[in-house]
This record gives C-alpha cells, sequence and structure tokens, in this order.
C-alpha cells in the first residue's frame, strides 16, 4: 500500500504535477475545439468539471459493488447520466453558449479525463479523496482552457471576454481563431511546459550536486541522484 | 449530387480530425507508422459506417417515436460500445488474419470521440438514412487520410533535429496545425 498523501495535495497535483492537459495529454479534443474564446473555454471546464466531480463521487461511492469486468461499461452509464444534466441545463438556461459549443458538450461522455480518473482514482479510493482528485483534475484543466482561449481569443479577434483589449492599429492573427491556430498554439504550450520542467529538474540537479560538494562528499554518481529524487 | 457534397465536406473541407478536433487521441497516438496508421483508419471507418446505420435506426425508429430524445447520449454510447465488442467477435470468427491486424486497435475506438461525434452530428443534422452512410463512409476516408498523412510526415520527422523539449507530442500538434492549414485549401470545393 502506497503512503496516503495529504488531502491539501490531493487536489493540488492535479494543477499542475498531473495536469490532465500538458502533462497527461487527456481530453485534447475540447482543448482545441472549444478554445476559441475565453467565455467557451470556461463553460466547457465547468461543465467538464461538474461531471468530473459528480462521476467520481458517485463511482467512489458504488464501486465496492461494481463487478470488475462491467466496471468501464458501469462508468460510462453514470458519465453519460450526468452529461445529460449537464446537456439539458445549458439547451434551456444557455441556448447561445449551447449552440456554440455545439456537439462537444454531449462529447463530454467520451472525455477521456473523467473515464482516467474514474478508472485510475475513484474506482480506487474512497469518496472525499476522490471529490478533492476530481476538483484538482479538474482545476488544472480549467487552467489549460483559459489560457488557451485567452491567447488565441487576444491574438485572433484582439478582444479578451468579448471587450477589445488590443487597439486598431493590430491586425488580428486569424490564424488563431481557426483550427491551425489551435494545434500551433497547443504544441508551442506543450513544449515550453516541458522546457520549463526540464530547467527547472536541471537546477535541482545542480544545487544538489554542490551541497555535496560542500559536505565533502566526492563521489556523484547517477544512483545518488536517482535514489535523491532528481 | 447532394450526397457527394456531404461526402466530400466530411472528407476534405470539414475534416473530422483537422477542422472539427475529432479523435485526437488516436490521431496523436497512432501515427507513428504508416502501416499501423491504415489498419487504424480501416477499423474506424467500418465502426463509423456501422454506427451511421444503427444510431440513425435507434433515433429516428425507437427515440423519436416514444419522444424519448434526451436519452440519445446514453443510449448512442452503449450502441457504439456494444457494436465495437460485436465487431470484435465477428472478425475473430470470420477472418483470423484481419483480427490480428486489427485486434488492439478495435477496443481503442469505443473511446474515439470522432464515432459519437460523426453519430451526434448525423442526428443534430438530421440527415435521412442514406445520408447518414454517406456521411459515415466520408467521415472515416477523411479520419484514414489525415492519419496516413500523418504517419507519413512523422516518419520522416523522425530523422530531423528537433529541439528535445518539443520531441513527441509537441512537434506532433505543431505539423498537425500546418497540416491543417493545409486542408483549408480545400475550402472552395463546395
Amino acid at each position: 500500500m502506497k503512503k496516503q498523501v495529504s488531502h491539501i495535495k490531493e487536489f493540488t497535483k492535479g494543477l499542475w504535477e498531473i495536469n490532465p492537459i500538458f502533462k497527461q495529454i487527456l481530453g485534447t479534443c475540447p482543448t482545441l475545439a472549444v478554445t476559441v474564446s475565453i467565455v467557451n473555454g470556461i463553460a466547457m471546464a465547468l461543465a467538464t468539471t461538474f461531471v468530473l466531480v459528480f462521476s467520481s463521487l458517485m463511482i467512489s461511492l458504488i464501486r465496492k459493488l461494481i463487478p470488475s469486468q462491467v466496471r468501464i461499461a458501469t462508468y460510462i452509464v453514470v458519465i453519460a447520466s450526468f452529461v445529460t444534466i449537464v446537456d439539458l441545463v445549458m439547451k434551456a438556461q444557455f441556448p447561445e453558449l449551447s449552440k456554440s459549443l455545439g456537439p462537444f458538450i454531449p462529447l463530454i461522455v467520451v472525455n477521456c479525463i473523467i473515464l482516467g480518473r474514474a478508472e485510475a482514482f475513484a474506482s480506487k479510493n474512497g469518496p472525499l479523496r476522490s471529490v478533492l482528485d476530481a476538483l484538482g483534475n479538474g482545476a488544472g484543466f480549467f487552467i489549460a482552457l483559459v489560457v488557451m482561449s485567452g491567447i488565441r481569443e487576444i491574438l485572433g479577434s484582439r478582444t479578451f471576454f468579448g471587450y477589445q483589449v488590443l487597439p486598431n492599429a493590430f491586425e488580428p492573427w486569424l490564424i488563431m481563431i481557426l483550427p491551425a491556430g489551435a494545434f500551433i498554439v497547443f504544441g508551442l504550450l506543450m513544449g515550453f511546459s516541458n522546457l520549463y520542467v526540464e530547467r527547472k529538474k536541471n537546477l535541482e540537479r545542480e544545487a544538489l550536486i554542490s551541497q555535496y560538494r560542500r559536505v565533502g562528499r566526492e563521489e556523484i554518481t547517477d544512483d545518488v541522484l536517482k535514489e535523491a529524487g532528481v | 449530387m447532394e450526397l457527394l457534397v456531404i461526402f466530400i465536406s466530411a472528407a476534405l473541407v470539414n475534416n473530422f480530425v483537422l477542422s472539427y478536433f475529432l479523435g485526437i487521441c488516436p490521431f496523436i497516438g497512432v501515427s507513428n507508422k504508416t502501416s499501423s496508421a491504415i489498419s487504424m483508419g480501416m477499423a474506424t471507418t467500418f465502426v463509423m459506417v456501422l454506427t451511421a446505420i444503427v444510431s440513425w435506426l435507434l433515433f429516428n425508429l425507437v427515440l423519436v417515436p416514444y419522444k424519448l430524445e434526451f436519452l440519445q447520449i446514453p443510449s448512442f454510447i452503449l450502441v457504439i460500445a456494444a457494436l465495437v465488442q460485436f465487431v470484435e467477435m465477428v472478425i475473430k470468427k470470420v477472418s483470423q488474419p484481419l483480427y490480428r491486424a486489427l485486434g488492439i486497435f478495435l477496443p481503442l475506438i469505443t473511446t474515439n470521440c470522432a464515432i459519437l461525434g460523426l453519430a451526434l452530428l448525423a442526428a443534430m443534422r438530421e440527415y435521412g438514412f442514406l445520408e447518414s452512410v454517406i456521411f459515415g463512409v466520408g467521415a472515416g476516408a477523411g479520419f484514414t487520410l489525415a492519419l496516413v498523412i500523418m504517419a507519413g510526415i512523422r516518419e520522416e520527422l523522425d530523422l530531423a533535429d528537433v529541439p528535445k523539449p518539443f520531441r513527441g507530442a509537441p512537434i506532433t500538434l505543431i505539423v498537425a496545425g500546418i497540416l491543417a492549414l493545409a486542408f483549408m485549401g480545400f475550402a472552395g470545393m463546395i
């Protein structure tokens, strides 16, 4: 049995450490498709988080009743029920938003983040931890969508939340609101996040090496570094 | 004529992968080698056509007459899951070589959002039966085309000197962006 981590950690790990978009590369379809404007991005992230939290809670509560052969089918039915709730509520309350998101609200069913968390976490942990984990992953997804849609909306249509932020002299980058722009922005963001992680790792490694030097420990092999976790 | 427009639109102009962003997971995951890209594309096309047929029948003969449209999402996903399972069993019985070629790709197709997206889009646009089937064939052809082109590019990309943090998924996405730009050239066709 692995050591239990604190409840706070259960939430915060989703924000960056195992961020569903940049680290796990799950749920890429909606990330690319709906991030034309920040309002769409936020709506999508909130809808997904709602489904993620409630299906994680439900699956965690009934996890001991589900025979393992039919667990995936059970998860899908639970997820599909919550997605139906979101879809119907959005159609009734926010018809315009629902129209601009098109088939992507129903497609939350096959968003791999939700099935992934259900299989990897909620099926093995209690309700409180599962909800925290779901909230963390939802928040991580939210951050990724806000960053993506913020960049695309500002550069592509000069606006932020619908208000013009760049002067008229700035020629909008049409490519940003086209599908091609989504792929390119996402690729660049992922690349830079890898770069940042690598930089940080190297800095930690150097800090550890110099620390060993100070205490006079000469032999710094790769094994020693691996043991220290850098 | 109408049908031809639907086919070309689904395959090229509104390509499922490059302009609707459906089926990105296999597009990134299974586009390493041309041979596996072709197998994956064929398996997906096959399931897409079947899904188009079954989901049309289900929606128009069961859900609409009994006013059960709100069950659309759960019923479609269950039908797709059952269909994939069924196709797997049939292929296993009928053709062993085909089963070995497609084997690992079949279960992956259930969670491919292009399949559910196809069923939902066809229902949303109120396509007739024949239109739905052609839509499925076109979407499958488009998916296969995008996957095979991407696999071809990635085989060359292995030899290129890509900066280390950009290797793997990031460079694939950037290349996909350029490919999407190229596919925009089809926009004038319809």
